[in-house]
């Protein structure tokens, strides 16, 4: 047997061994999912159980390095690992903006101490991290961003405001984009800085909204206080962190609404049924689902070429944009005919499945990491190389 | 399997670049059209293509083939698709090749097989006799006569008919008019006595016929598969060809775009590169988008040919759809983009879209593969 058909066998034989009967079914909400951290309550001991046996194999972040509380594993192995715990409908053991966005930006840029600090706290999930960029003024233009960072000496102080910082009431730590130069060109007085936000300097404020739930905060730094070593990379430099860490961010979201999900041709059938011929009673719902799976389909098919491509070196690096770009614009429009296919039921504000909420939550998407226009900005600056004026 | 060409496909795609710029541009479909050339077609670029064995790609190494696989095809296809080159490659090297290598009998491979590998023979499948594309609306009778059988019918949109040397004809043996049990295929000779051929003039100035069948009398050799059950055949044909197009259409969604964005470096208007308004960044970068997830959907459904031609159906139906529709927005942005010279016939981008058009049409336009689509999806 290959090295890597060995690991499939002991993948699955640790798999069958170690993940709980509960956390082998479907999540039926966000409430279902762990995001760790201080404050965190595990919502029953099986996931509790199944955090700390993951996290324990390195395997809530299968390739970071071992010494960073890593599963060390190859790209192929981390494949095998997906695979395997998709086929026994494994859940994530831990949902992290610490795994997705901030683990990598520290690999790439962050100093040993930092790495060595954070990134296990992070993989073992003890420390929830929220994303400090946006504020009041600086939305689309967020260079434009004037959170202050004063150099005190042997701290940093810290004064202004964040806002969309996504569940930073849960959370423990928060890594901020402050500015750090007034005189400077804007994307070059830029410093990305890491917050202990337990102390009386930070506070948050959830925001409502449409869809009546509040994951969004606004996040207040008055004379808060920022240890020297918690800056990332060069003062001033932060910029280029900022936009390393927005290209995660924009596949993350642009990769929502395809792969695991039911497909919506299942949904609409079941909910609305078949004709005698064995169509979808609603011929033209019938006709906007079609289309909606095929450009799934296709989505989907981008998402693997273009990460096969980007391993072969032939790679486009701002495809992130068209695939944030299209796969948002996309997951709205699944939306849209989940609402179509639930008819008056779906207009319900509290059911089962929280249709309406989930609805409303994905005008969202096309606006969160870089709006589906400044998106086409970069296609067209980057990838068609058009002029600016 | 890796969603990146092979080295040995990307060699090709380079190479198929190079001669079709060189050797059949848009301005040979152009001089085909203005000297209304009887054939539609450039034989001795036809000739160089079989040489470099484009027209054995999908032909076994035991019939004189090279068999490189659909993917390979495709990606013929999709230069054509680029230049618009006018040739049978589709009908003949694509789904003629399949037709015989899939169900043809030791006989008919040997005859037809190294003949089309050669690049001697050209083969039409005559399969649609009404307005739209209906495979399984088959009129056509071949009624039992002697040994053999007499096909009586018509057919139209014959894609190359009337330069082929023998035509794939369904007809019906069995059933009701629209029935898929009862179909059953033929290899018809083009100079079988009753078969006429009429060359149709098309938009895109490609090759279209009209063929009638007249007390067609064929020996009972010339049924391709097994009497009666010809629809499972003929539609891993058309699959062949629906995927070919939709690569096709690829290259000139591609063409058109690319052709755009350099127009849009150039032109200036209210003292300014067109290029730097965002009205028009926007619609390029949409565009740009569209056409990236075609491209994959098209080369995954390829990949899905090769590996597993008998469960490809689905994502055949799926390219065509997404691919004729992207083709098209292309062709249609294309236009609007460069404005009133887009209009004018001396420039090229007025090729794409008559082109498009009809490539988008021929064995199922996007309507008719989103509901077959929804049908193979049970819904």
């Amino acid at each position: 047997m290959s090295d890597l058909g060995t690991f499939r066998a002991e993948t699955r034989a640790w798999l069958e061994e170690n993940c709980p009967p509960e956390m082998r079914k479907p999540m039926t909400g966000e409430g279902d999912a762990c995001w760790g951290g201080r404050k965190w309550t595990f919502q029953s001991d099986a996931q509790k159980v199944w955090l700390e046996r993951m996290a324990e194999k390195g395997w809530t972040v299968p390739e970071w390095p071992v010494e960073y509380g890593g599963g060390g594993l190859s790209k192929e192995e981390a494949k095998v690992l997906r695979d395997e715990m998709k086929a026994i409908k494994a859940r994530s053991p831990l949902m992290s903006f610490g795994i997705w966005m901030l683990g990598p930006a520290l690999l790439k840029f962050g100093n040993e101490e930092q790495k060595k600090e954070h990134l296990p706290k992070i993989a073992r999930g003890e420390i929830r991290w929220a994303q400090g960029y946006s504020e009041p003024n600086a939305g689309s233009d967020l260079a434009s961003l004037m959170t202050k960072c004063e150099d005190q000496g042997d701290h940093y102080l810290i004064n202004g405001q964040k806002v969309w910082t996504s569940y930073a009431d849960e959370a423990d730590w928060i890594f901020v984009l402050v500015r750090t130069d007034f005189d400077a060109p804007k994307h070059e007085g830029i410093s990305f800085v890491l917050v202990d936000m337990d102390q009386e300097g930070v506070t948050t404020k959830p925001i409502k909204l449409i869809s009546g739930k509040s994951p969004f905060c606004e996040t207040f730094f008055d004379d808060a206080r920022c240890e020297k070593y918690n800056l990332v990379g060069e003062k001033n430099k932060g910029w280029t962190i900022a936009k390393y860490l927005l290209t995660h961010e924009r596949e993350m979201i642009g990769g929502t609404g395809t792969g695991a999900m039911r497909p919506m041709g299942d949904i609409a059938v079941q909910q609305l049924g078949l004709n005698d011929a064995g169509q979808l009673v609603d011929p033209v719902l019938r006709t906007d689902v079609a289309r909606a799976e095929i450009d799934g389909l296709a989505f989907m098919a981008t998402m693997e070429r273009v990460t096969d491509e980007a391993k072969s070196g032939q790679g486009v690096g701002a495809n992130s944009s068209m695939l944030k770009y299209y796969g948002t614009e996309l997951n709205k429009r699944r939306f849209e005919l989940m609402m179509d296919s639930s008819g008056h039921d779906g207009l319900e504000w509290d059911q089962d499945n929280d249709v309406a909420r989930h609805w409303l939550r994905t005008k969202a998407n096309s606006i969160e990491g870089g709006t589906s226009e400044v998106q086409l900005n970069i296609i067209s600056k980057r990838i068609l190389n058009l002029p600016t004026a | 399997m890796a969603m990146v060409l092979s080295e040995e496909a990307g060699m090709l795609k380079d190479a198929a670049k190079g001669f079709l710029a060189d050797s059949a541009p848009v301005s040979q479909l152009r001089k085909l059209r203005d000297t209304e050339s009887a054939d539609g077609f450039d034989r001795d670029t036809w000739k160089a293509m079989a040489e470099m064995g484009w027209t054995s790609v999908l032909v076994p190494e035991a019939h004189g083939g090279v068999e490189m696989g659909h993917v390979a095809a495709g990606v013929i296809a999709e230069e054509m698709g680029r230049t618009l080159t006018a040739s049978p490659f589709l009908s003949t090297a694509v789904m003629g090749a399949t037709a015989l290598t899939r169900f043809g009998c030791e006989a008919q491979k040997g005859e037809w097989l190294p003949r089309i590998a050669g690049g001697e023979a050209i083969t039409a499948l005559a399969v649609d006799e009404g307005r739209k594309h209906a495979p399984a609306h088959v009129e056509t009778r071949a009624e039992r006569s002697g040994n053999g059988f007499k096909l009586n019918g018509k057919k139209s949109f014959v894609a190359d008919g009337h330069i082929a040397d023998m035509l794939i004809v369904s007809a019906r043996t069995a059933g009701g008019d629209a029935e898929e049990d009862g179909v059953s295929l033929f290899l018809v000779p083009q100079d079988a006595a009753g078969v006429t051929i009429e060359r149709a003039s098309m938009v895109d100035s490609r090759n279209s016929a009209r063929v009638t069948l007249e007390n067609v009398e064929l020996n009972a050799d010339a049924v391709l598969g097994d009497v009666d059950n010809g629809y499972k055949p003929l539609e891993a044909v058309l699959d062949a060809g629906r995927a070919g197009l939709s690569a096709e259409m690829s290259g000139s969604a591609q063409e058109c775009l690319e052709q755009t964005v350099e127009y849009l470096k150039e032109r200036k208007q209210f003292g300014e590169v067109i290029g730097t308004y965002q009205g028009l960044q926007h619609r390029a970068a949409h565009l740009y988008s569209e056409i990236e997830l075609g491209k994959s959907i098209v080369l995954k459904t390829l990949q899905t040919l090769d590996l597993a031609p008998d469960h490809a159906a689905m994502m055949v139906s799926a390219a065509k759809s997404k691919m004729g529709s992207v083709a098209q927005l292309a062709a249609q942005e294309a236009i609007q983009m460069h404005g009133g010279i887009g209009m004018t016939d001396e420039y090229d981008i007025g090729f794409f879209i008559k082109r498009v058009r009809v490539a988008a049409a021929l064995f199922g336009d996007t309507n008719y593969h989103t509901d077959k689509f929804a049908r193979l999806r049970k819904y």
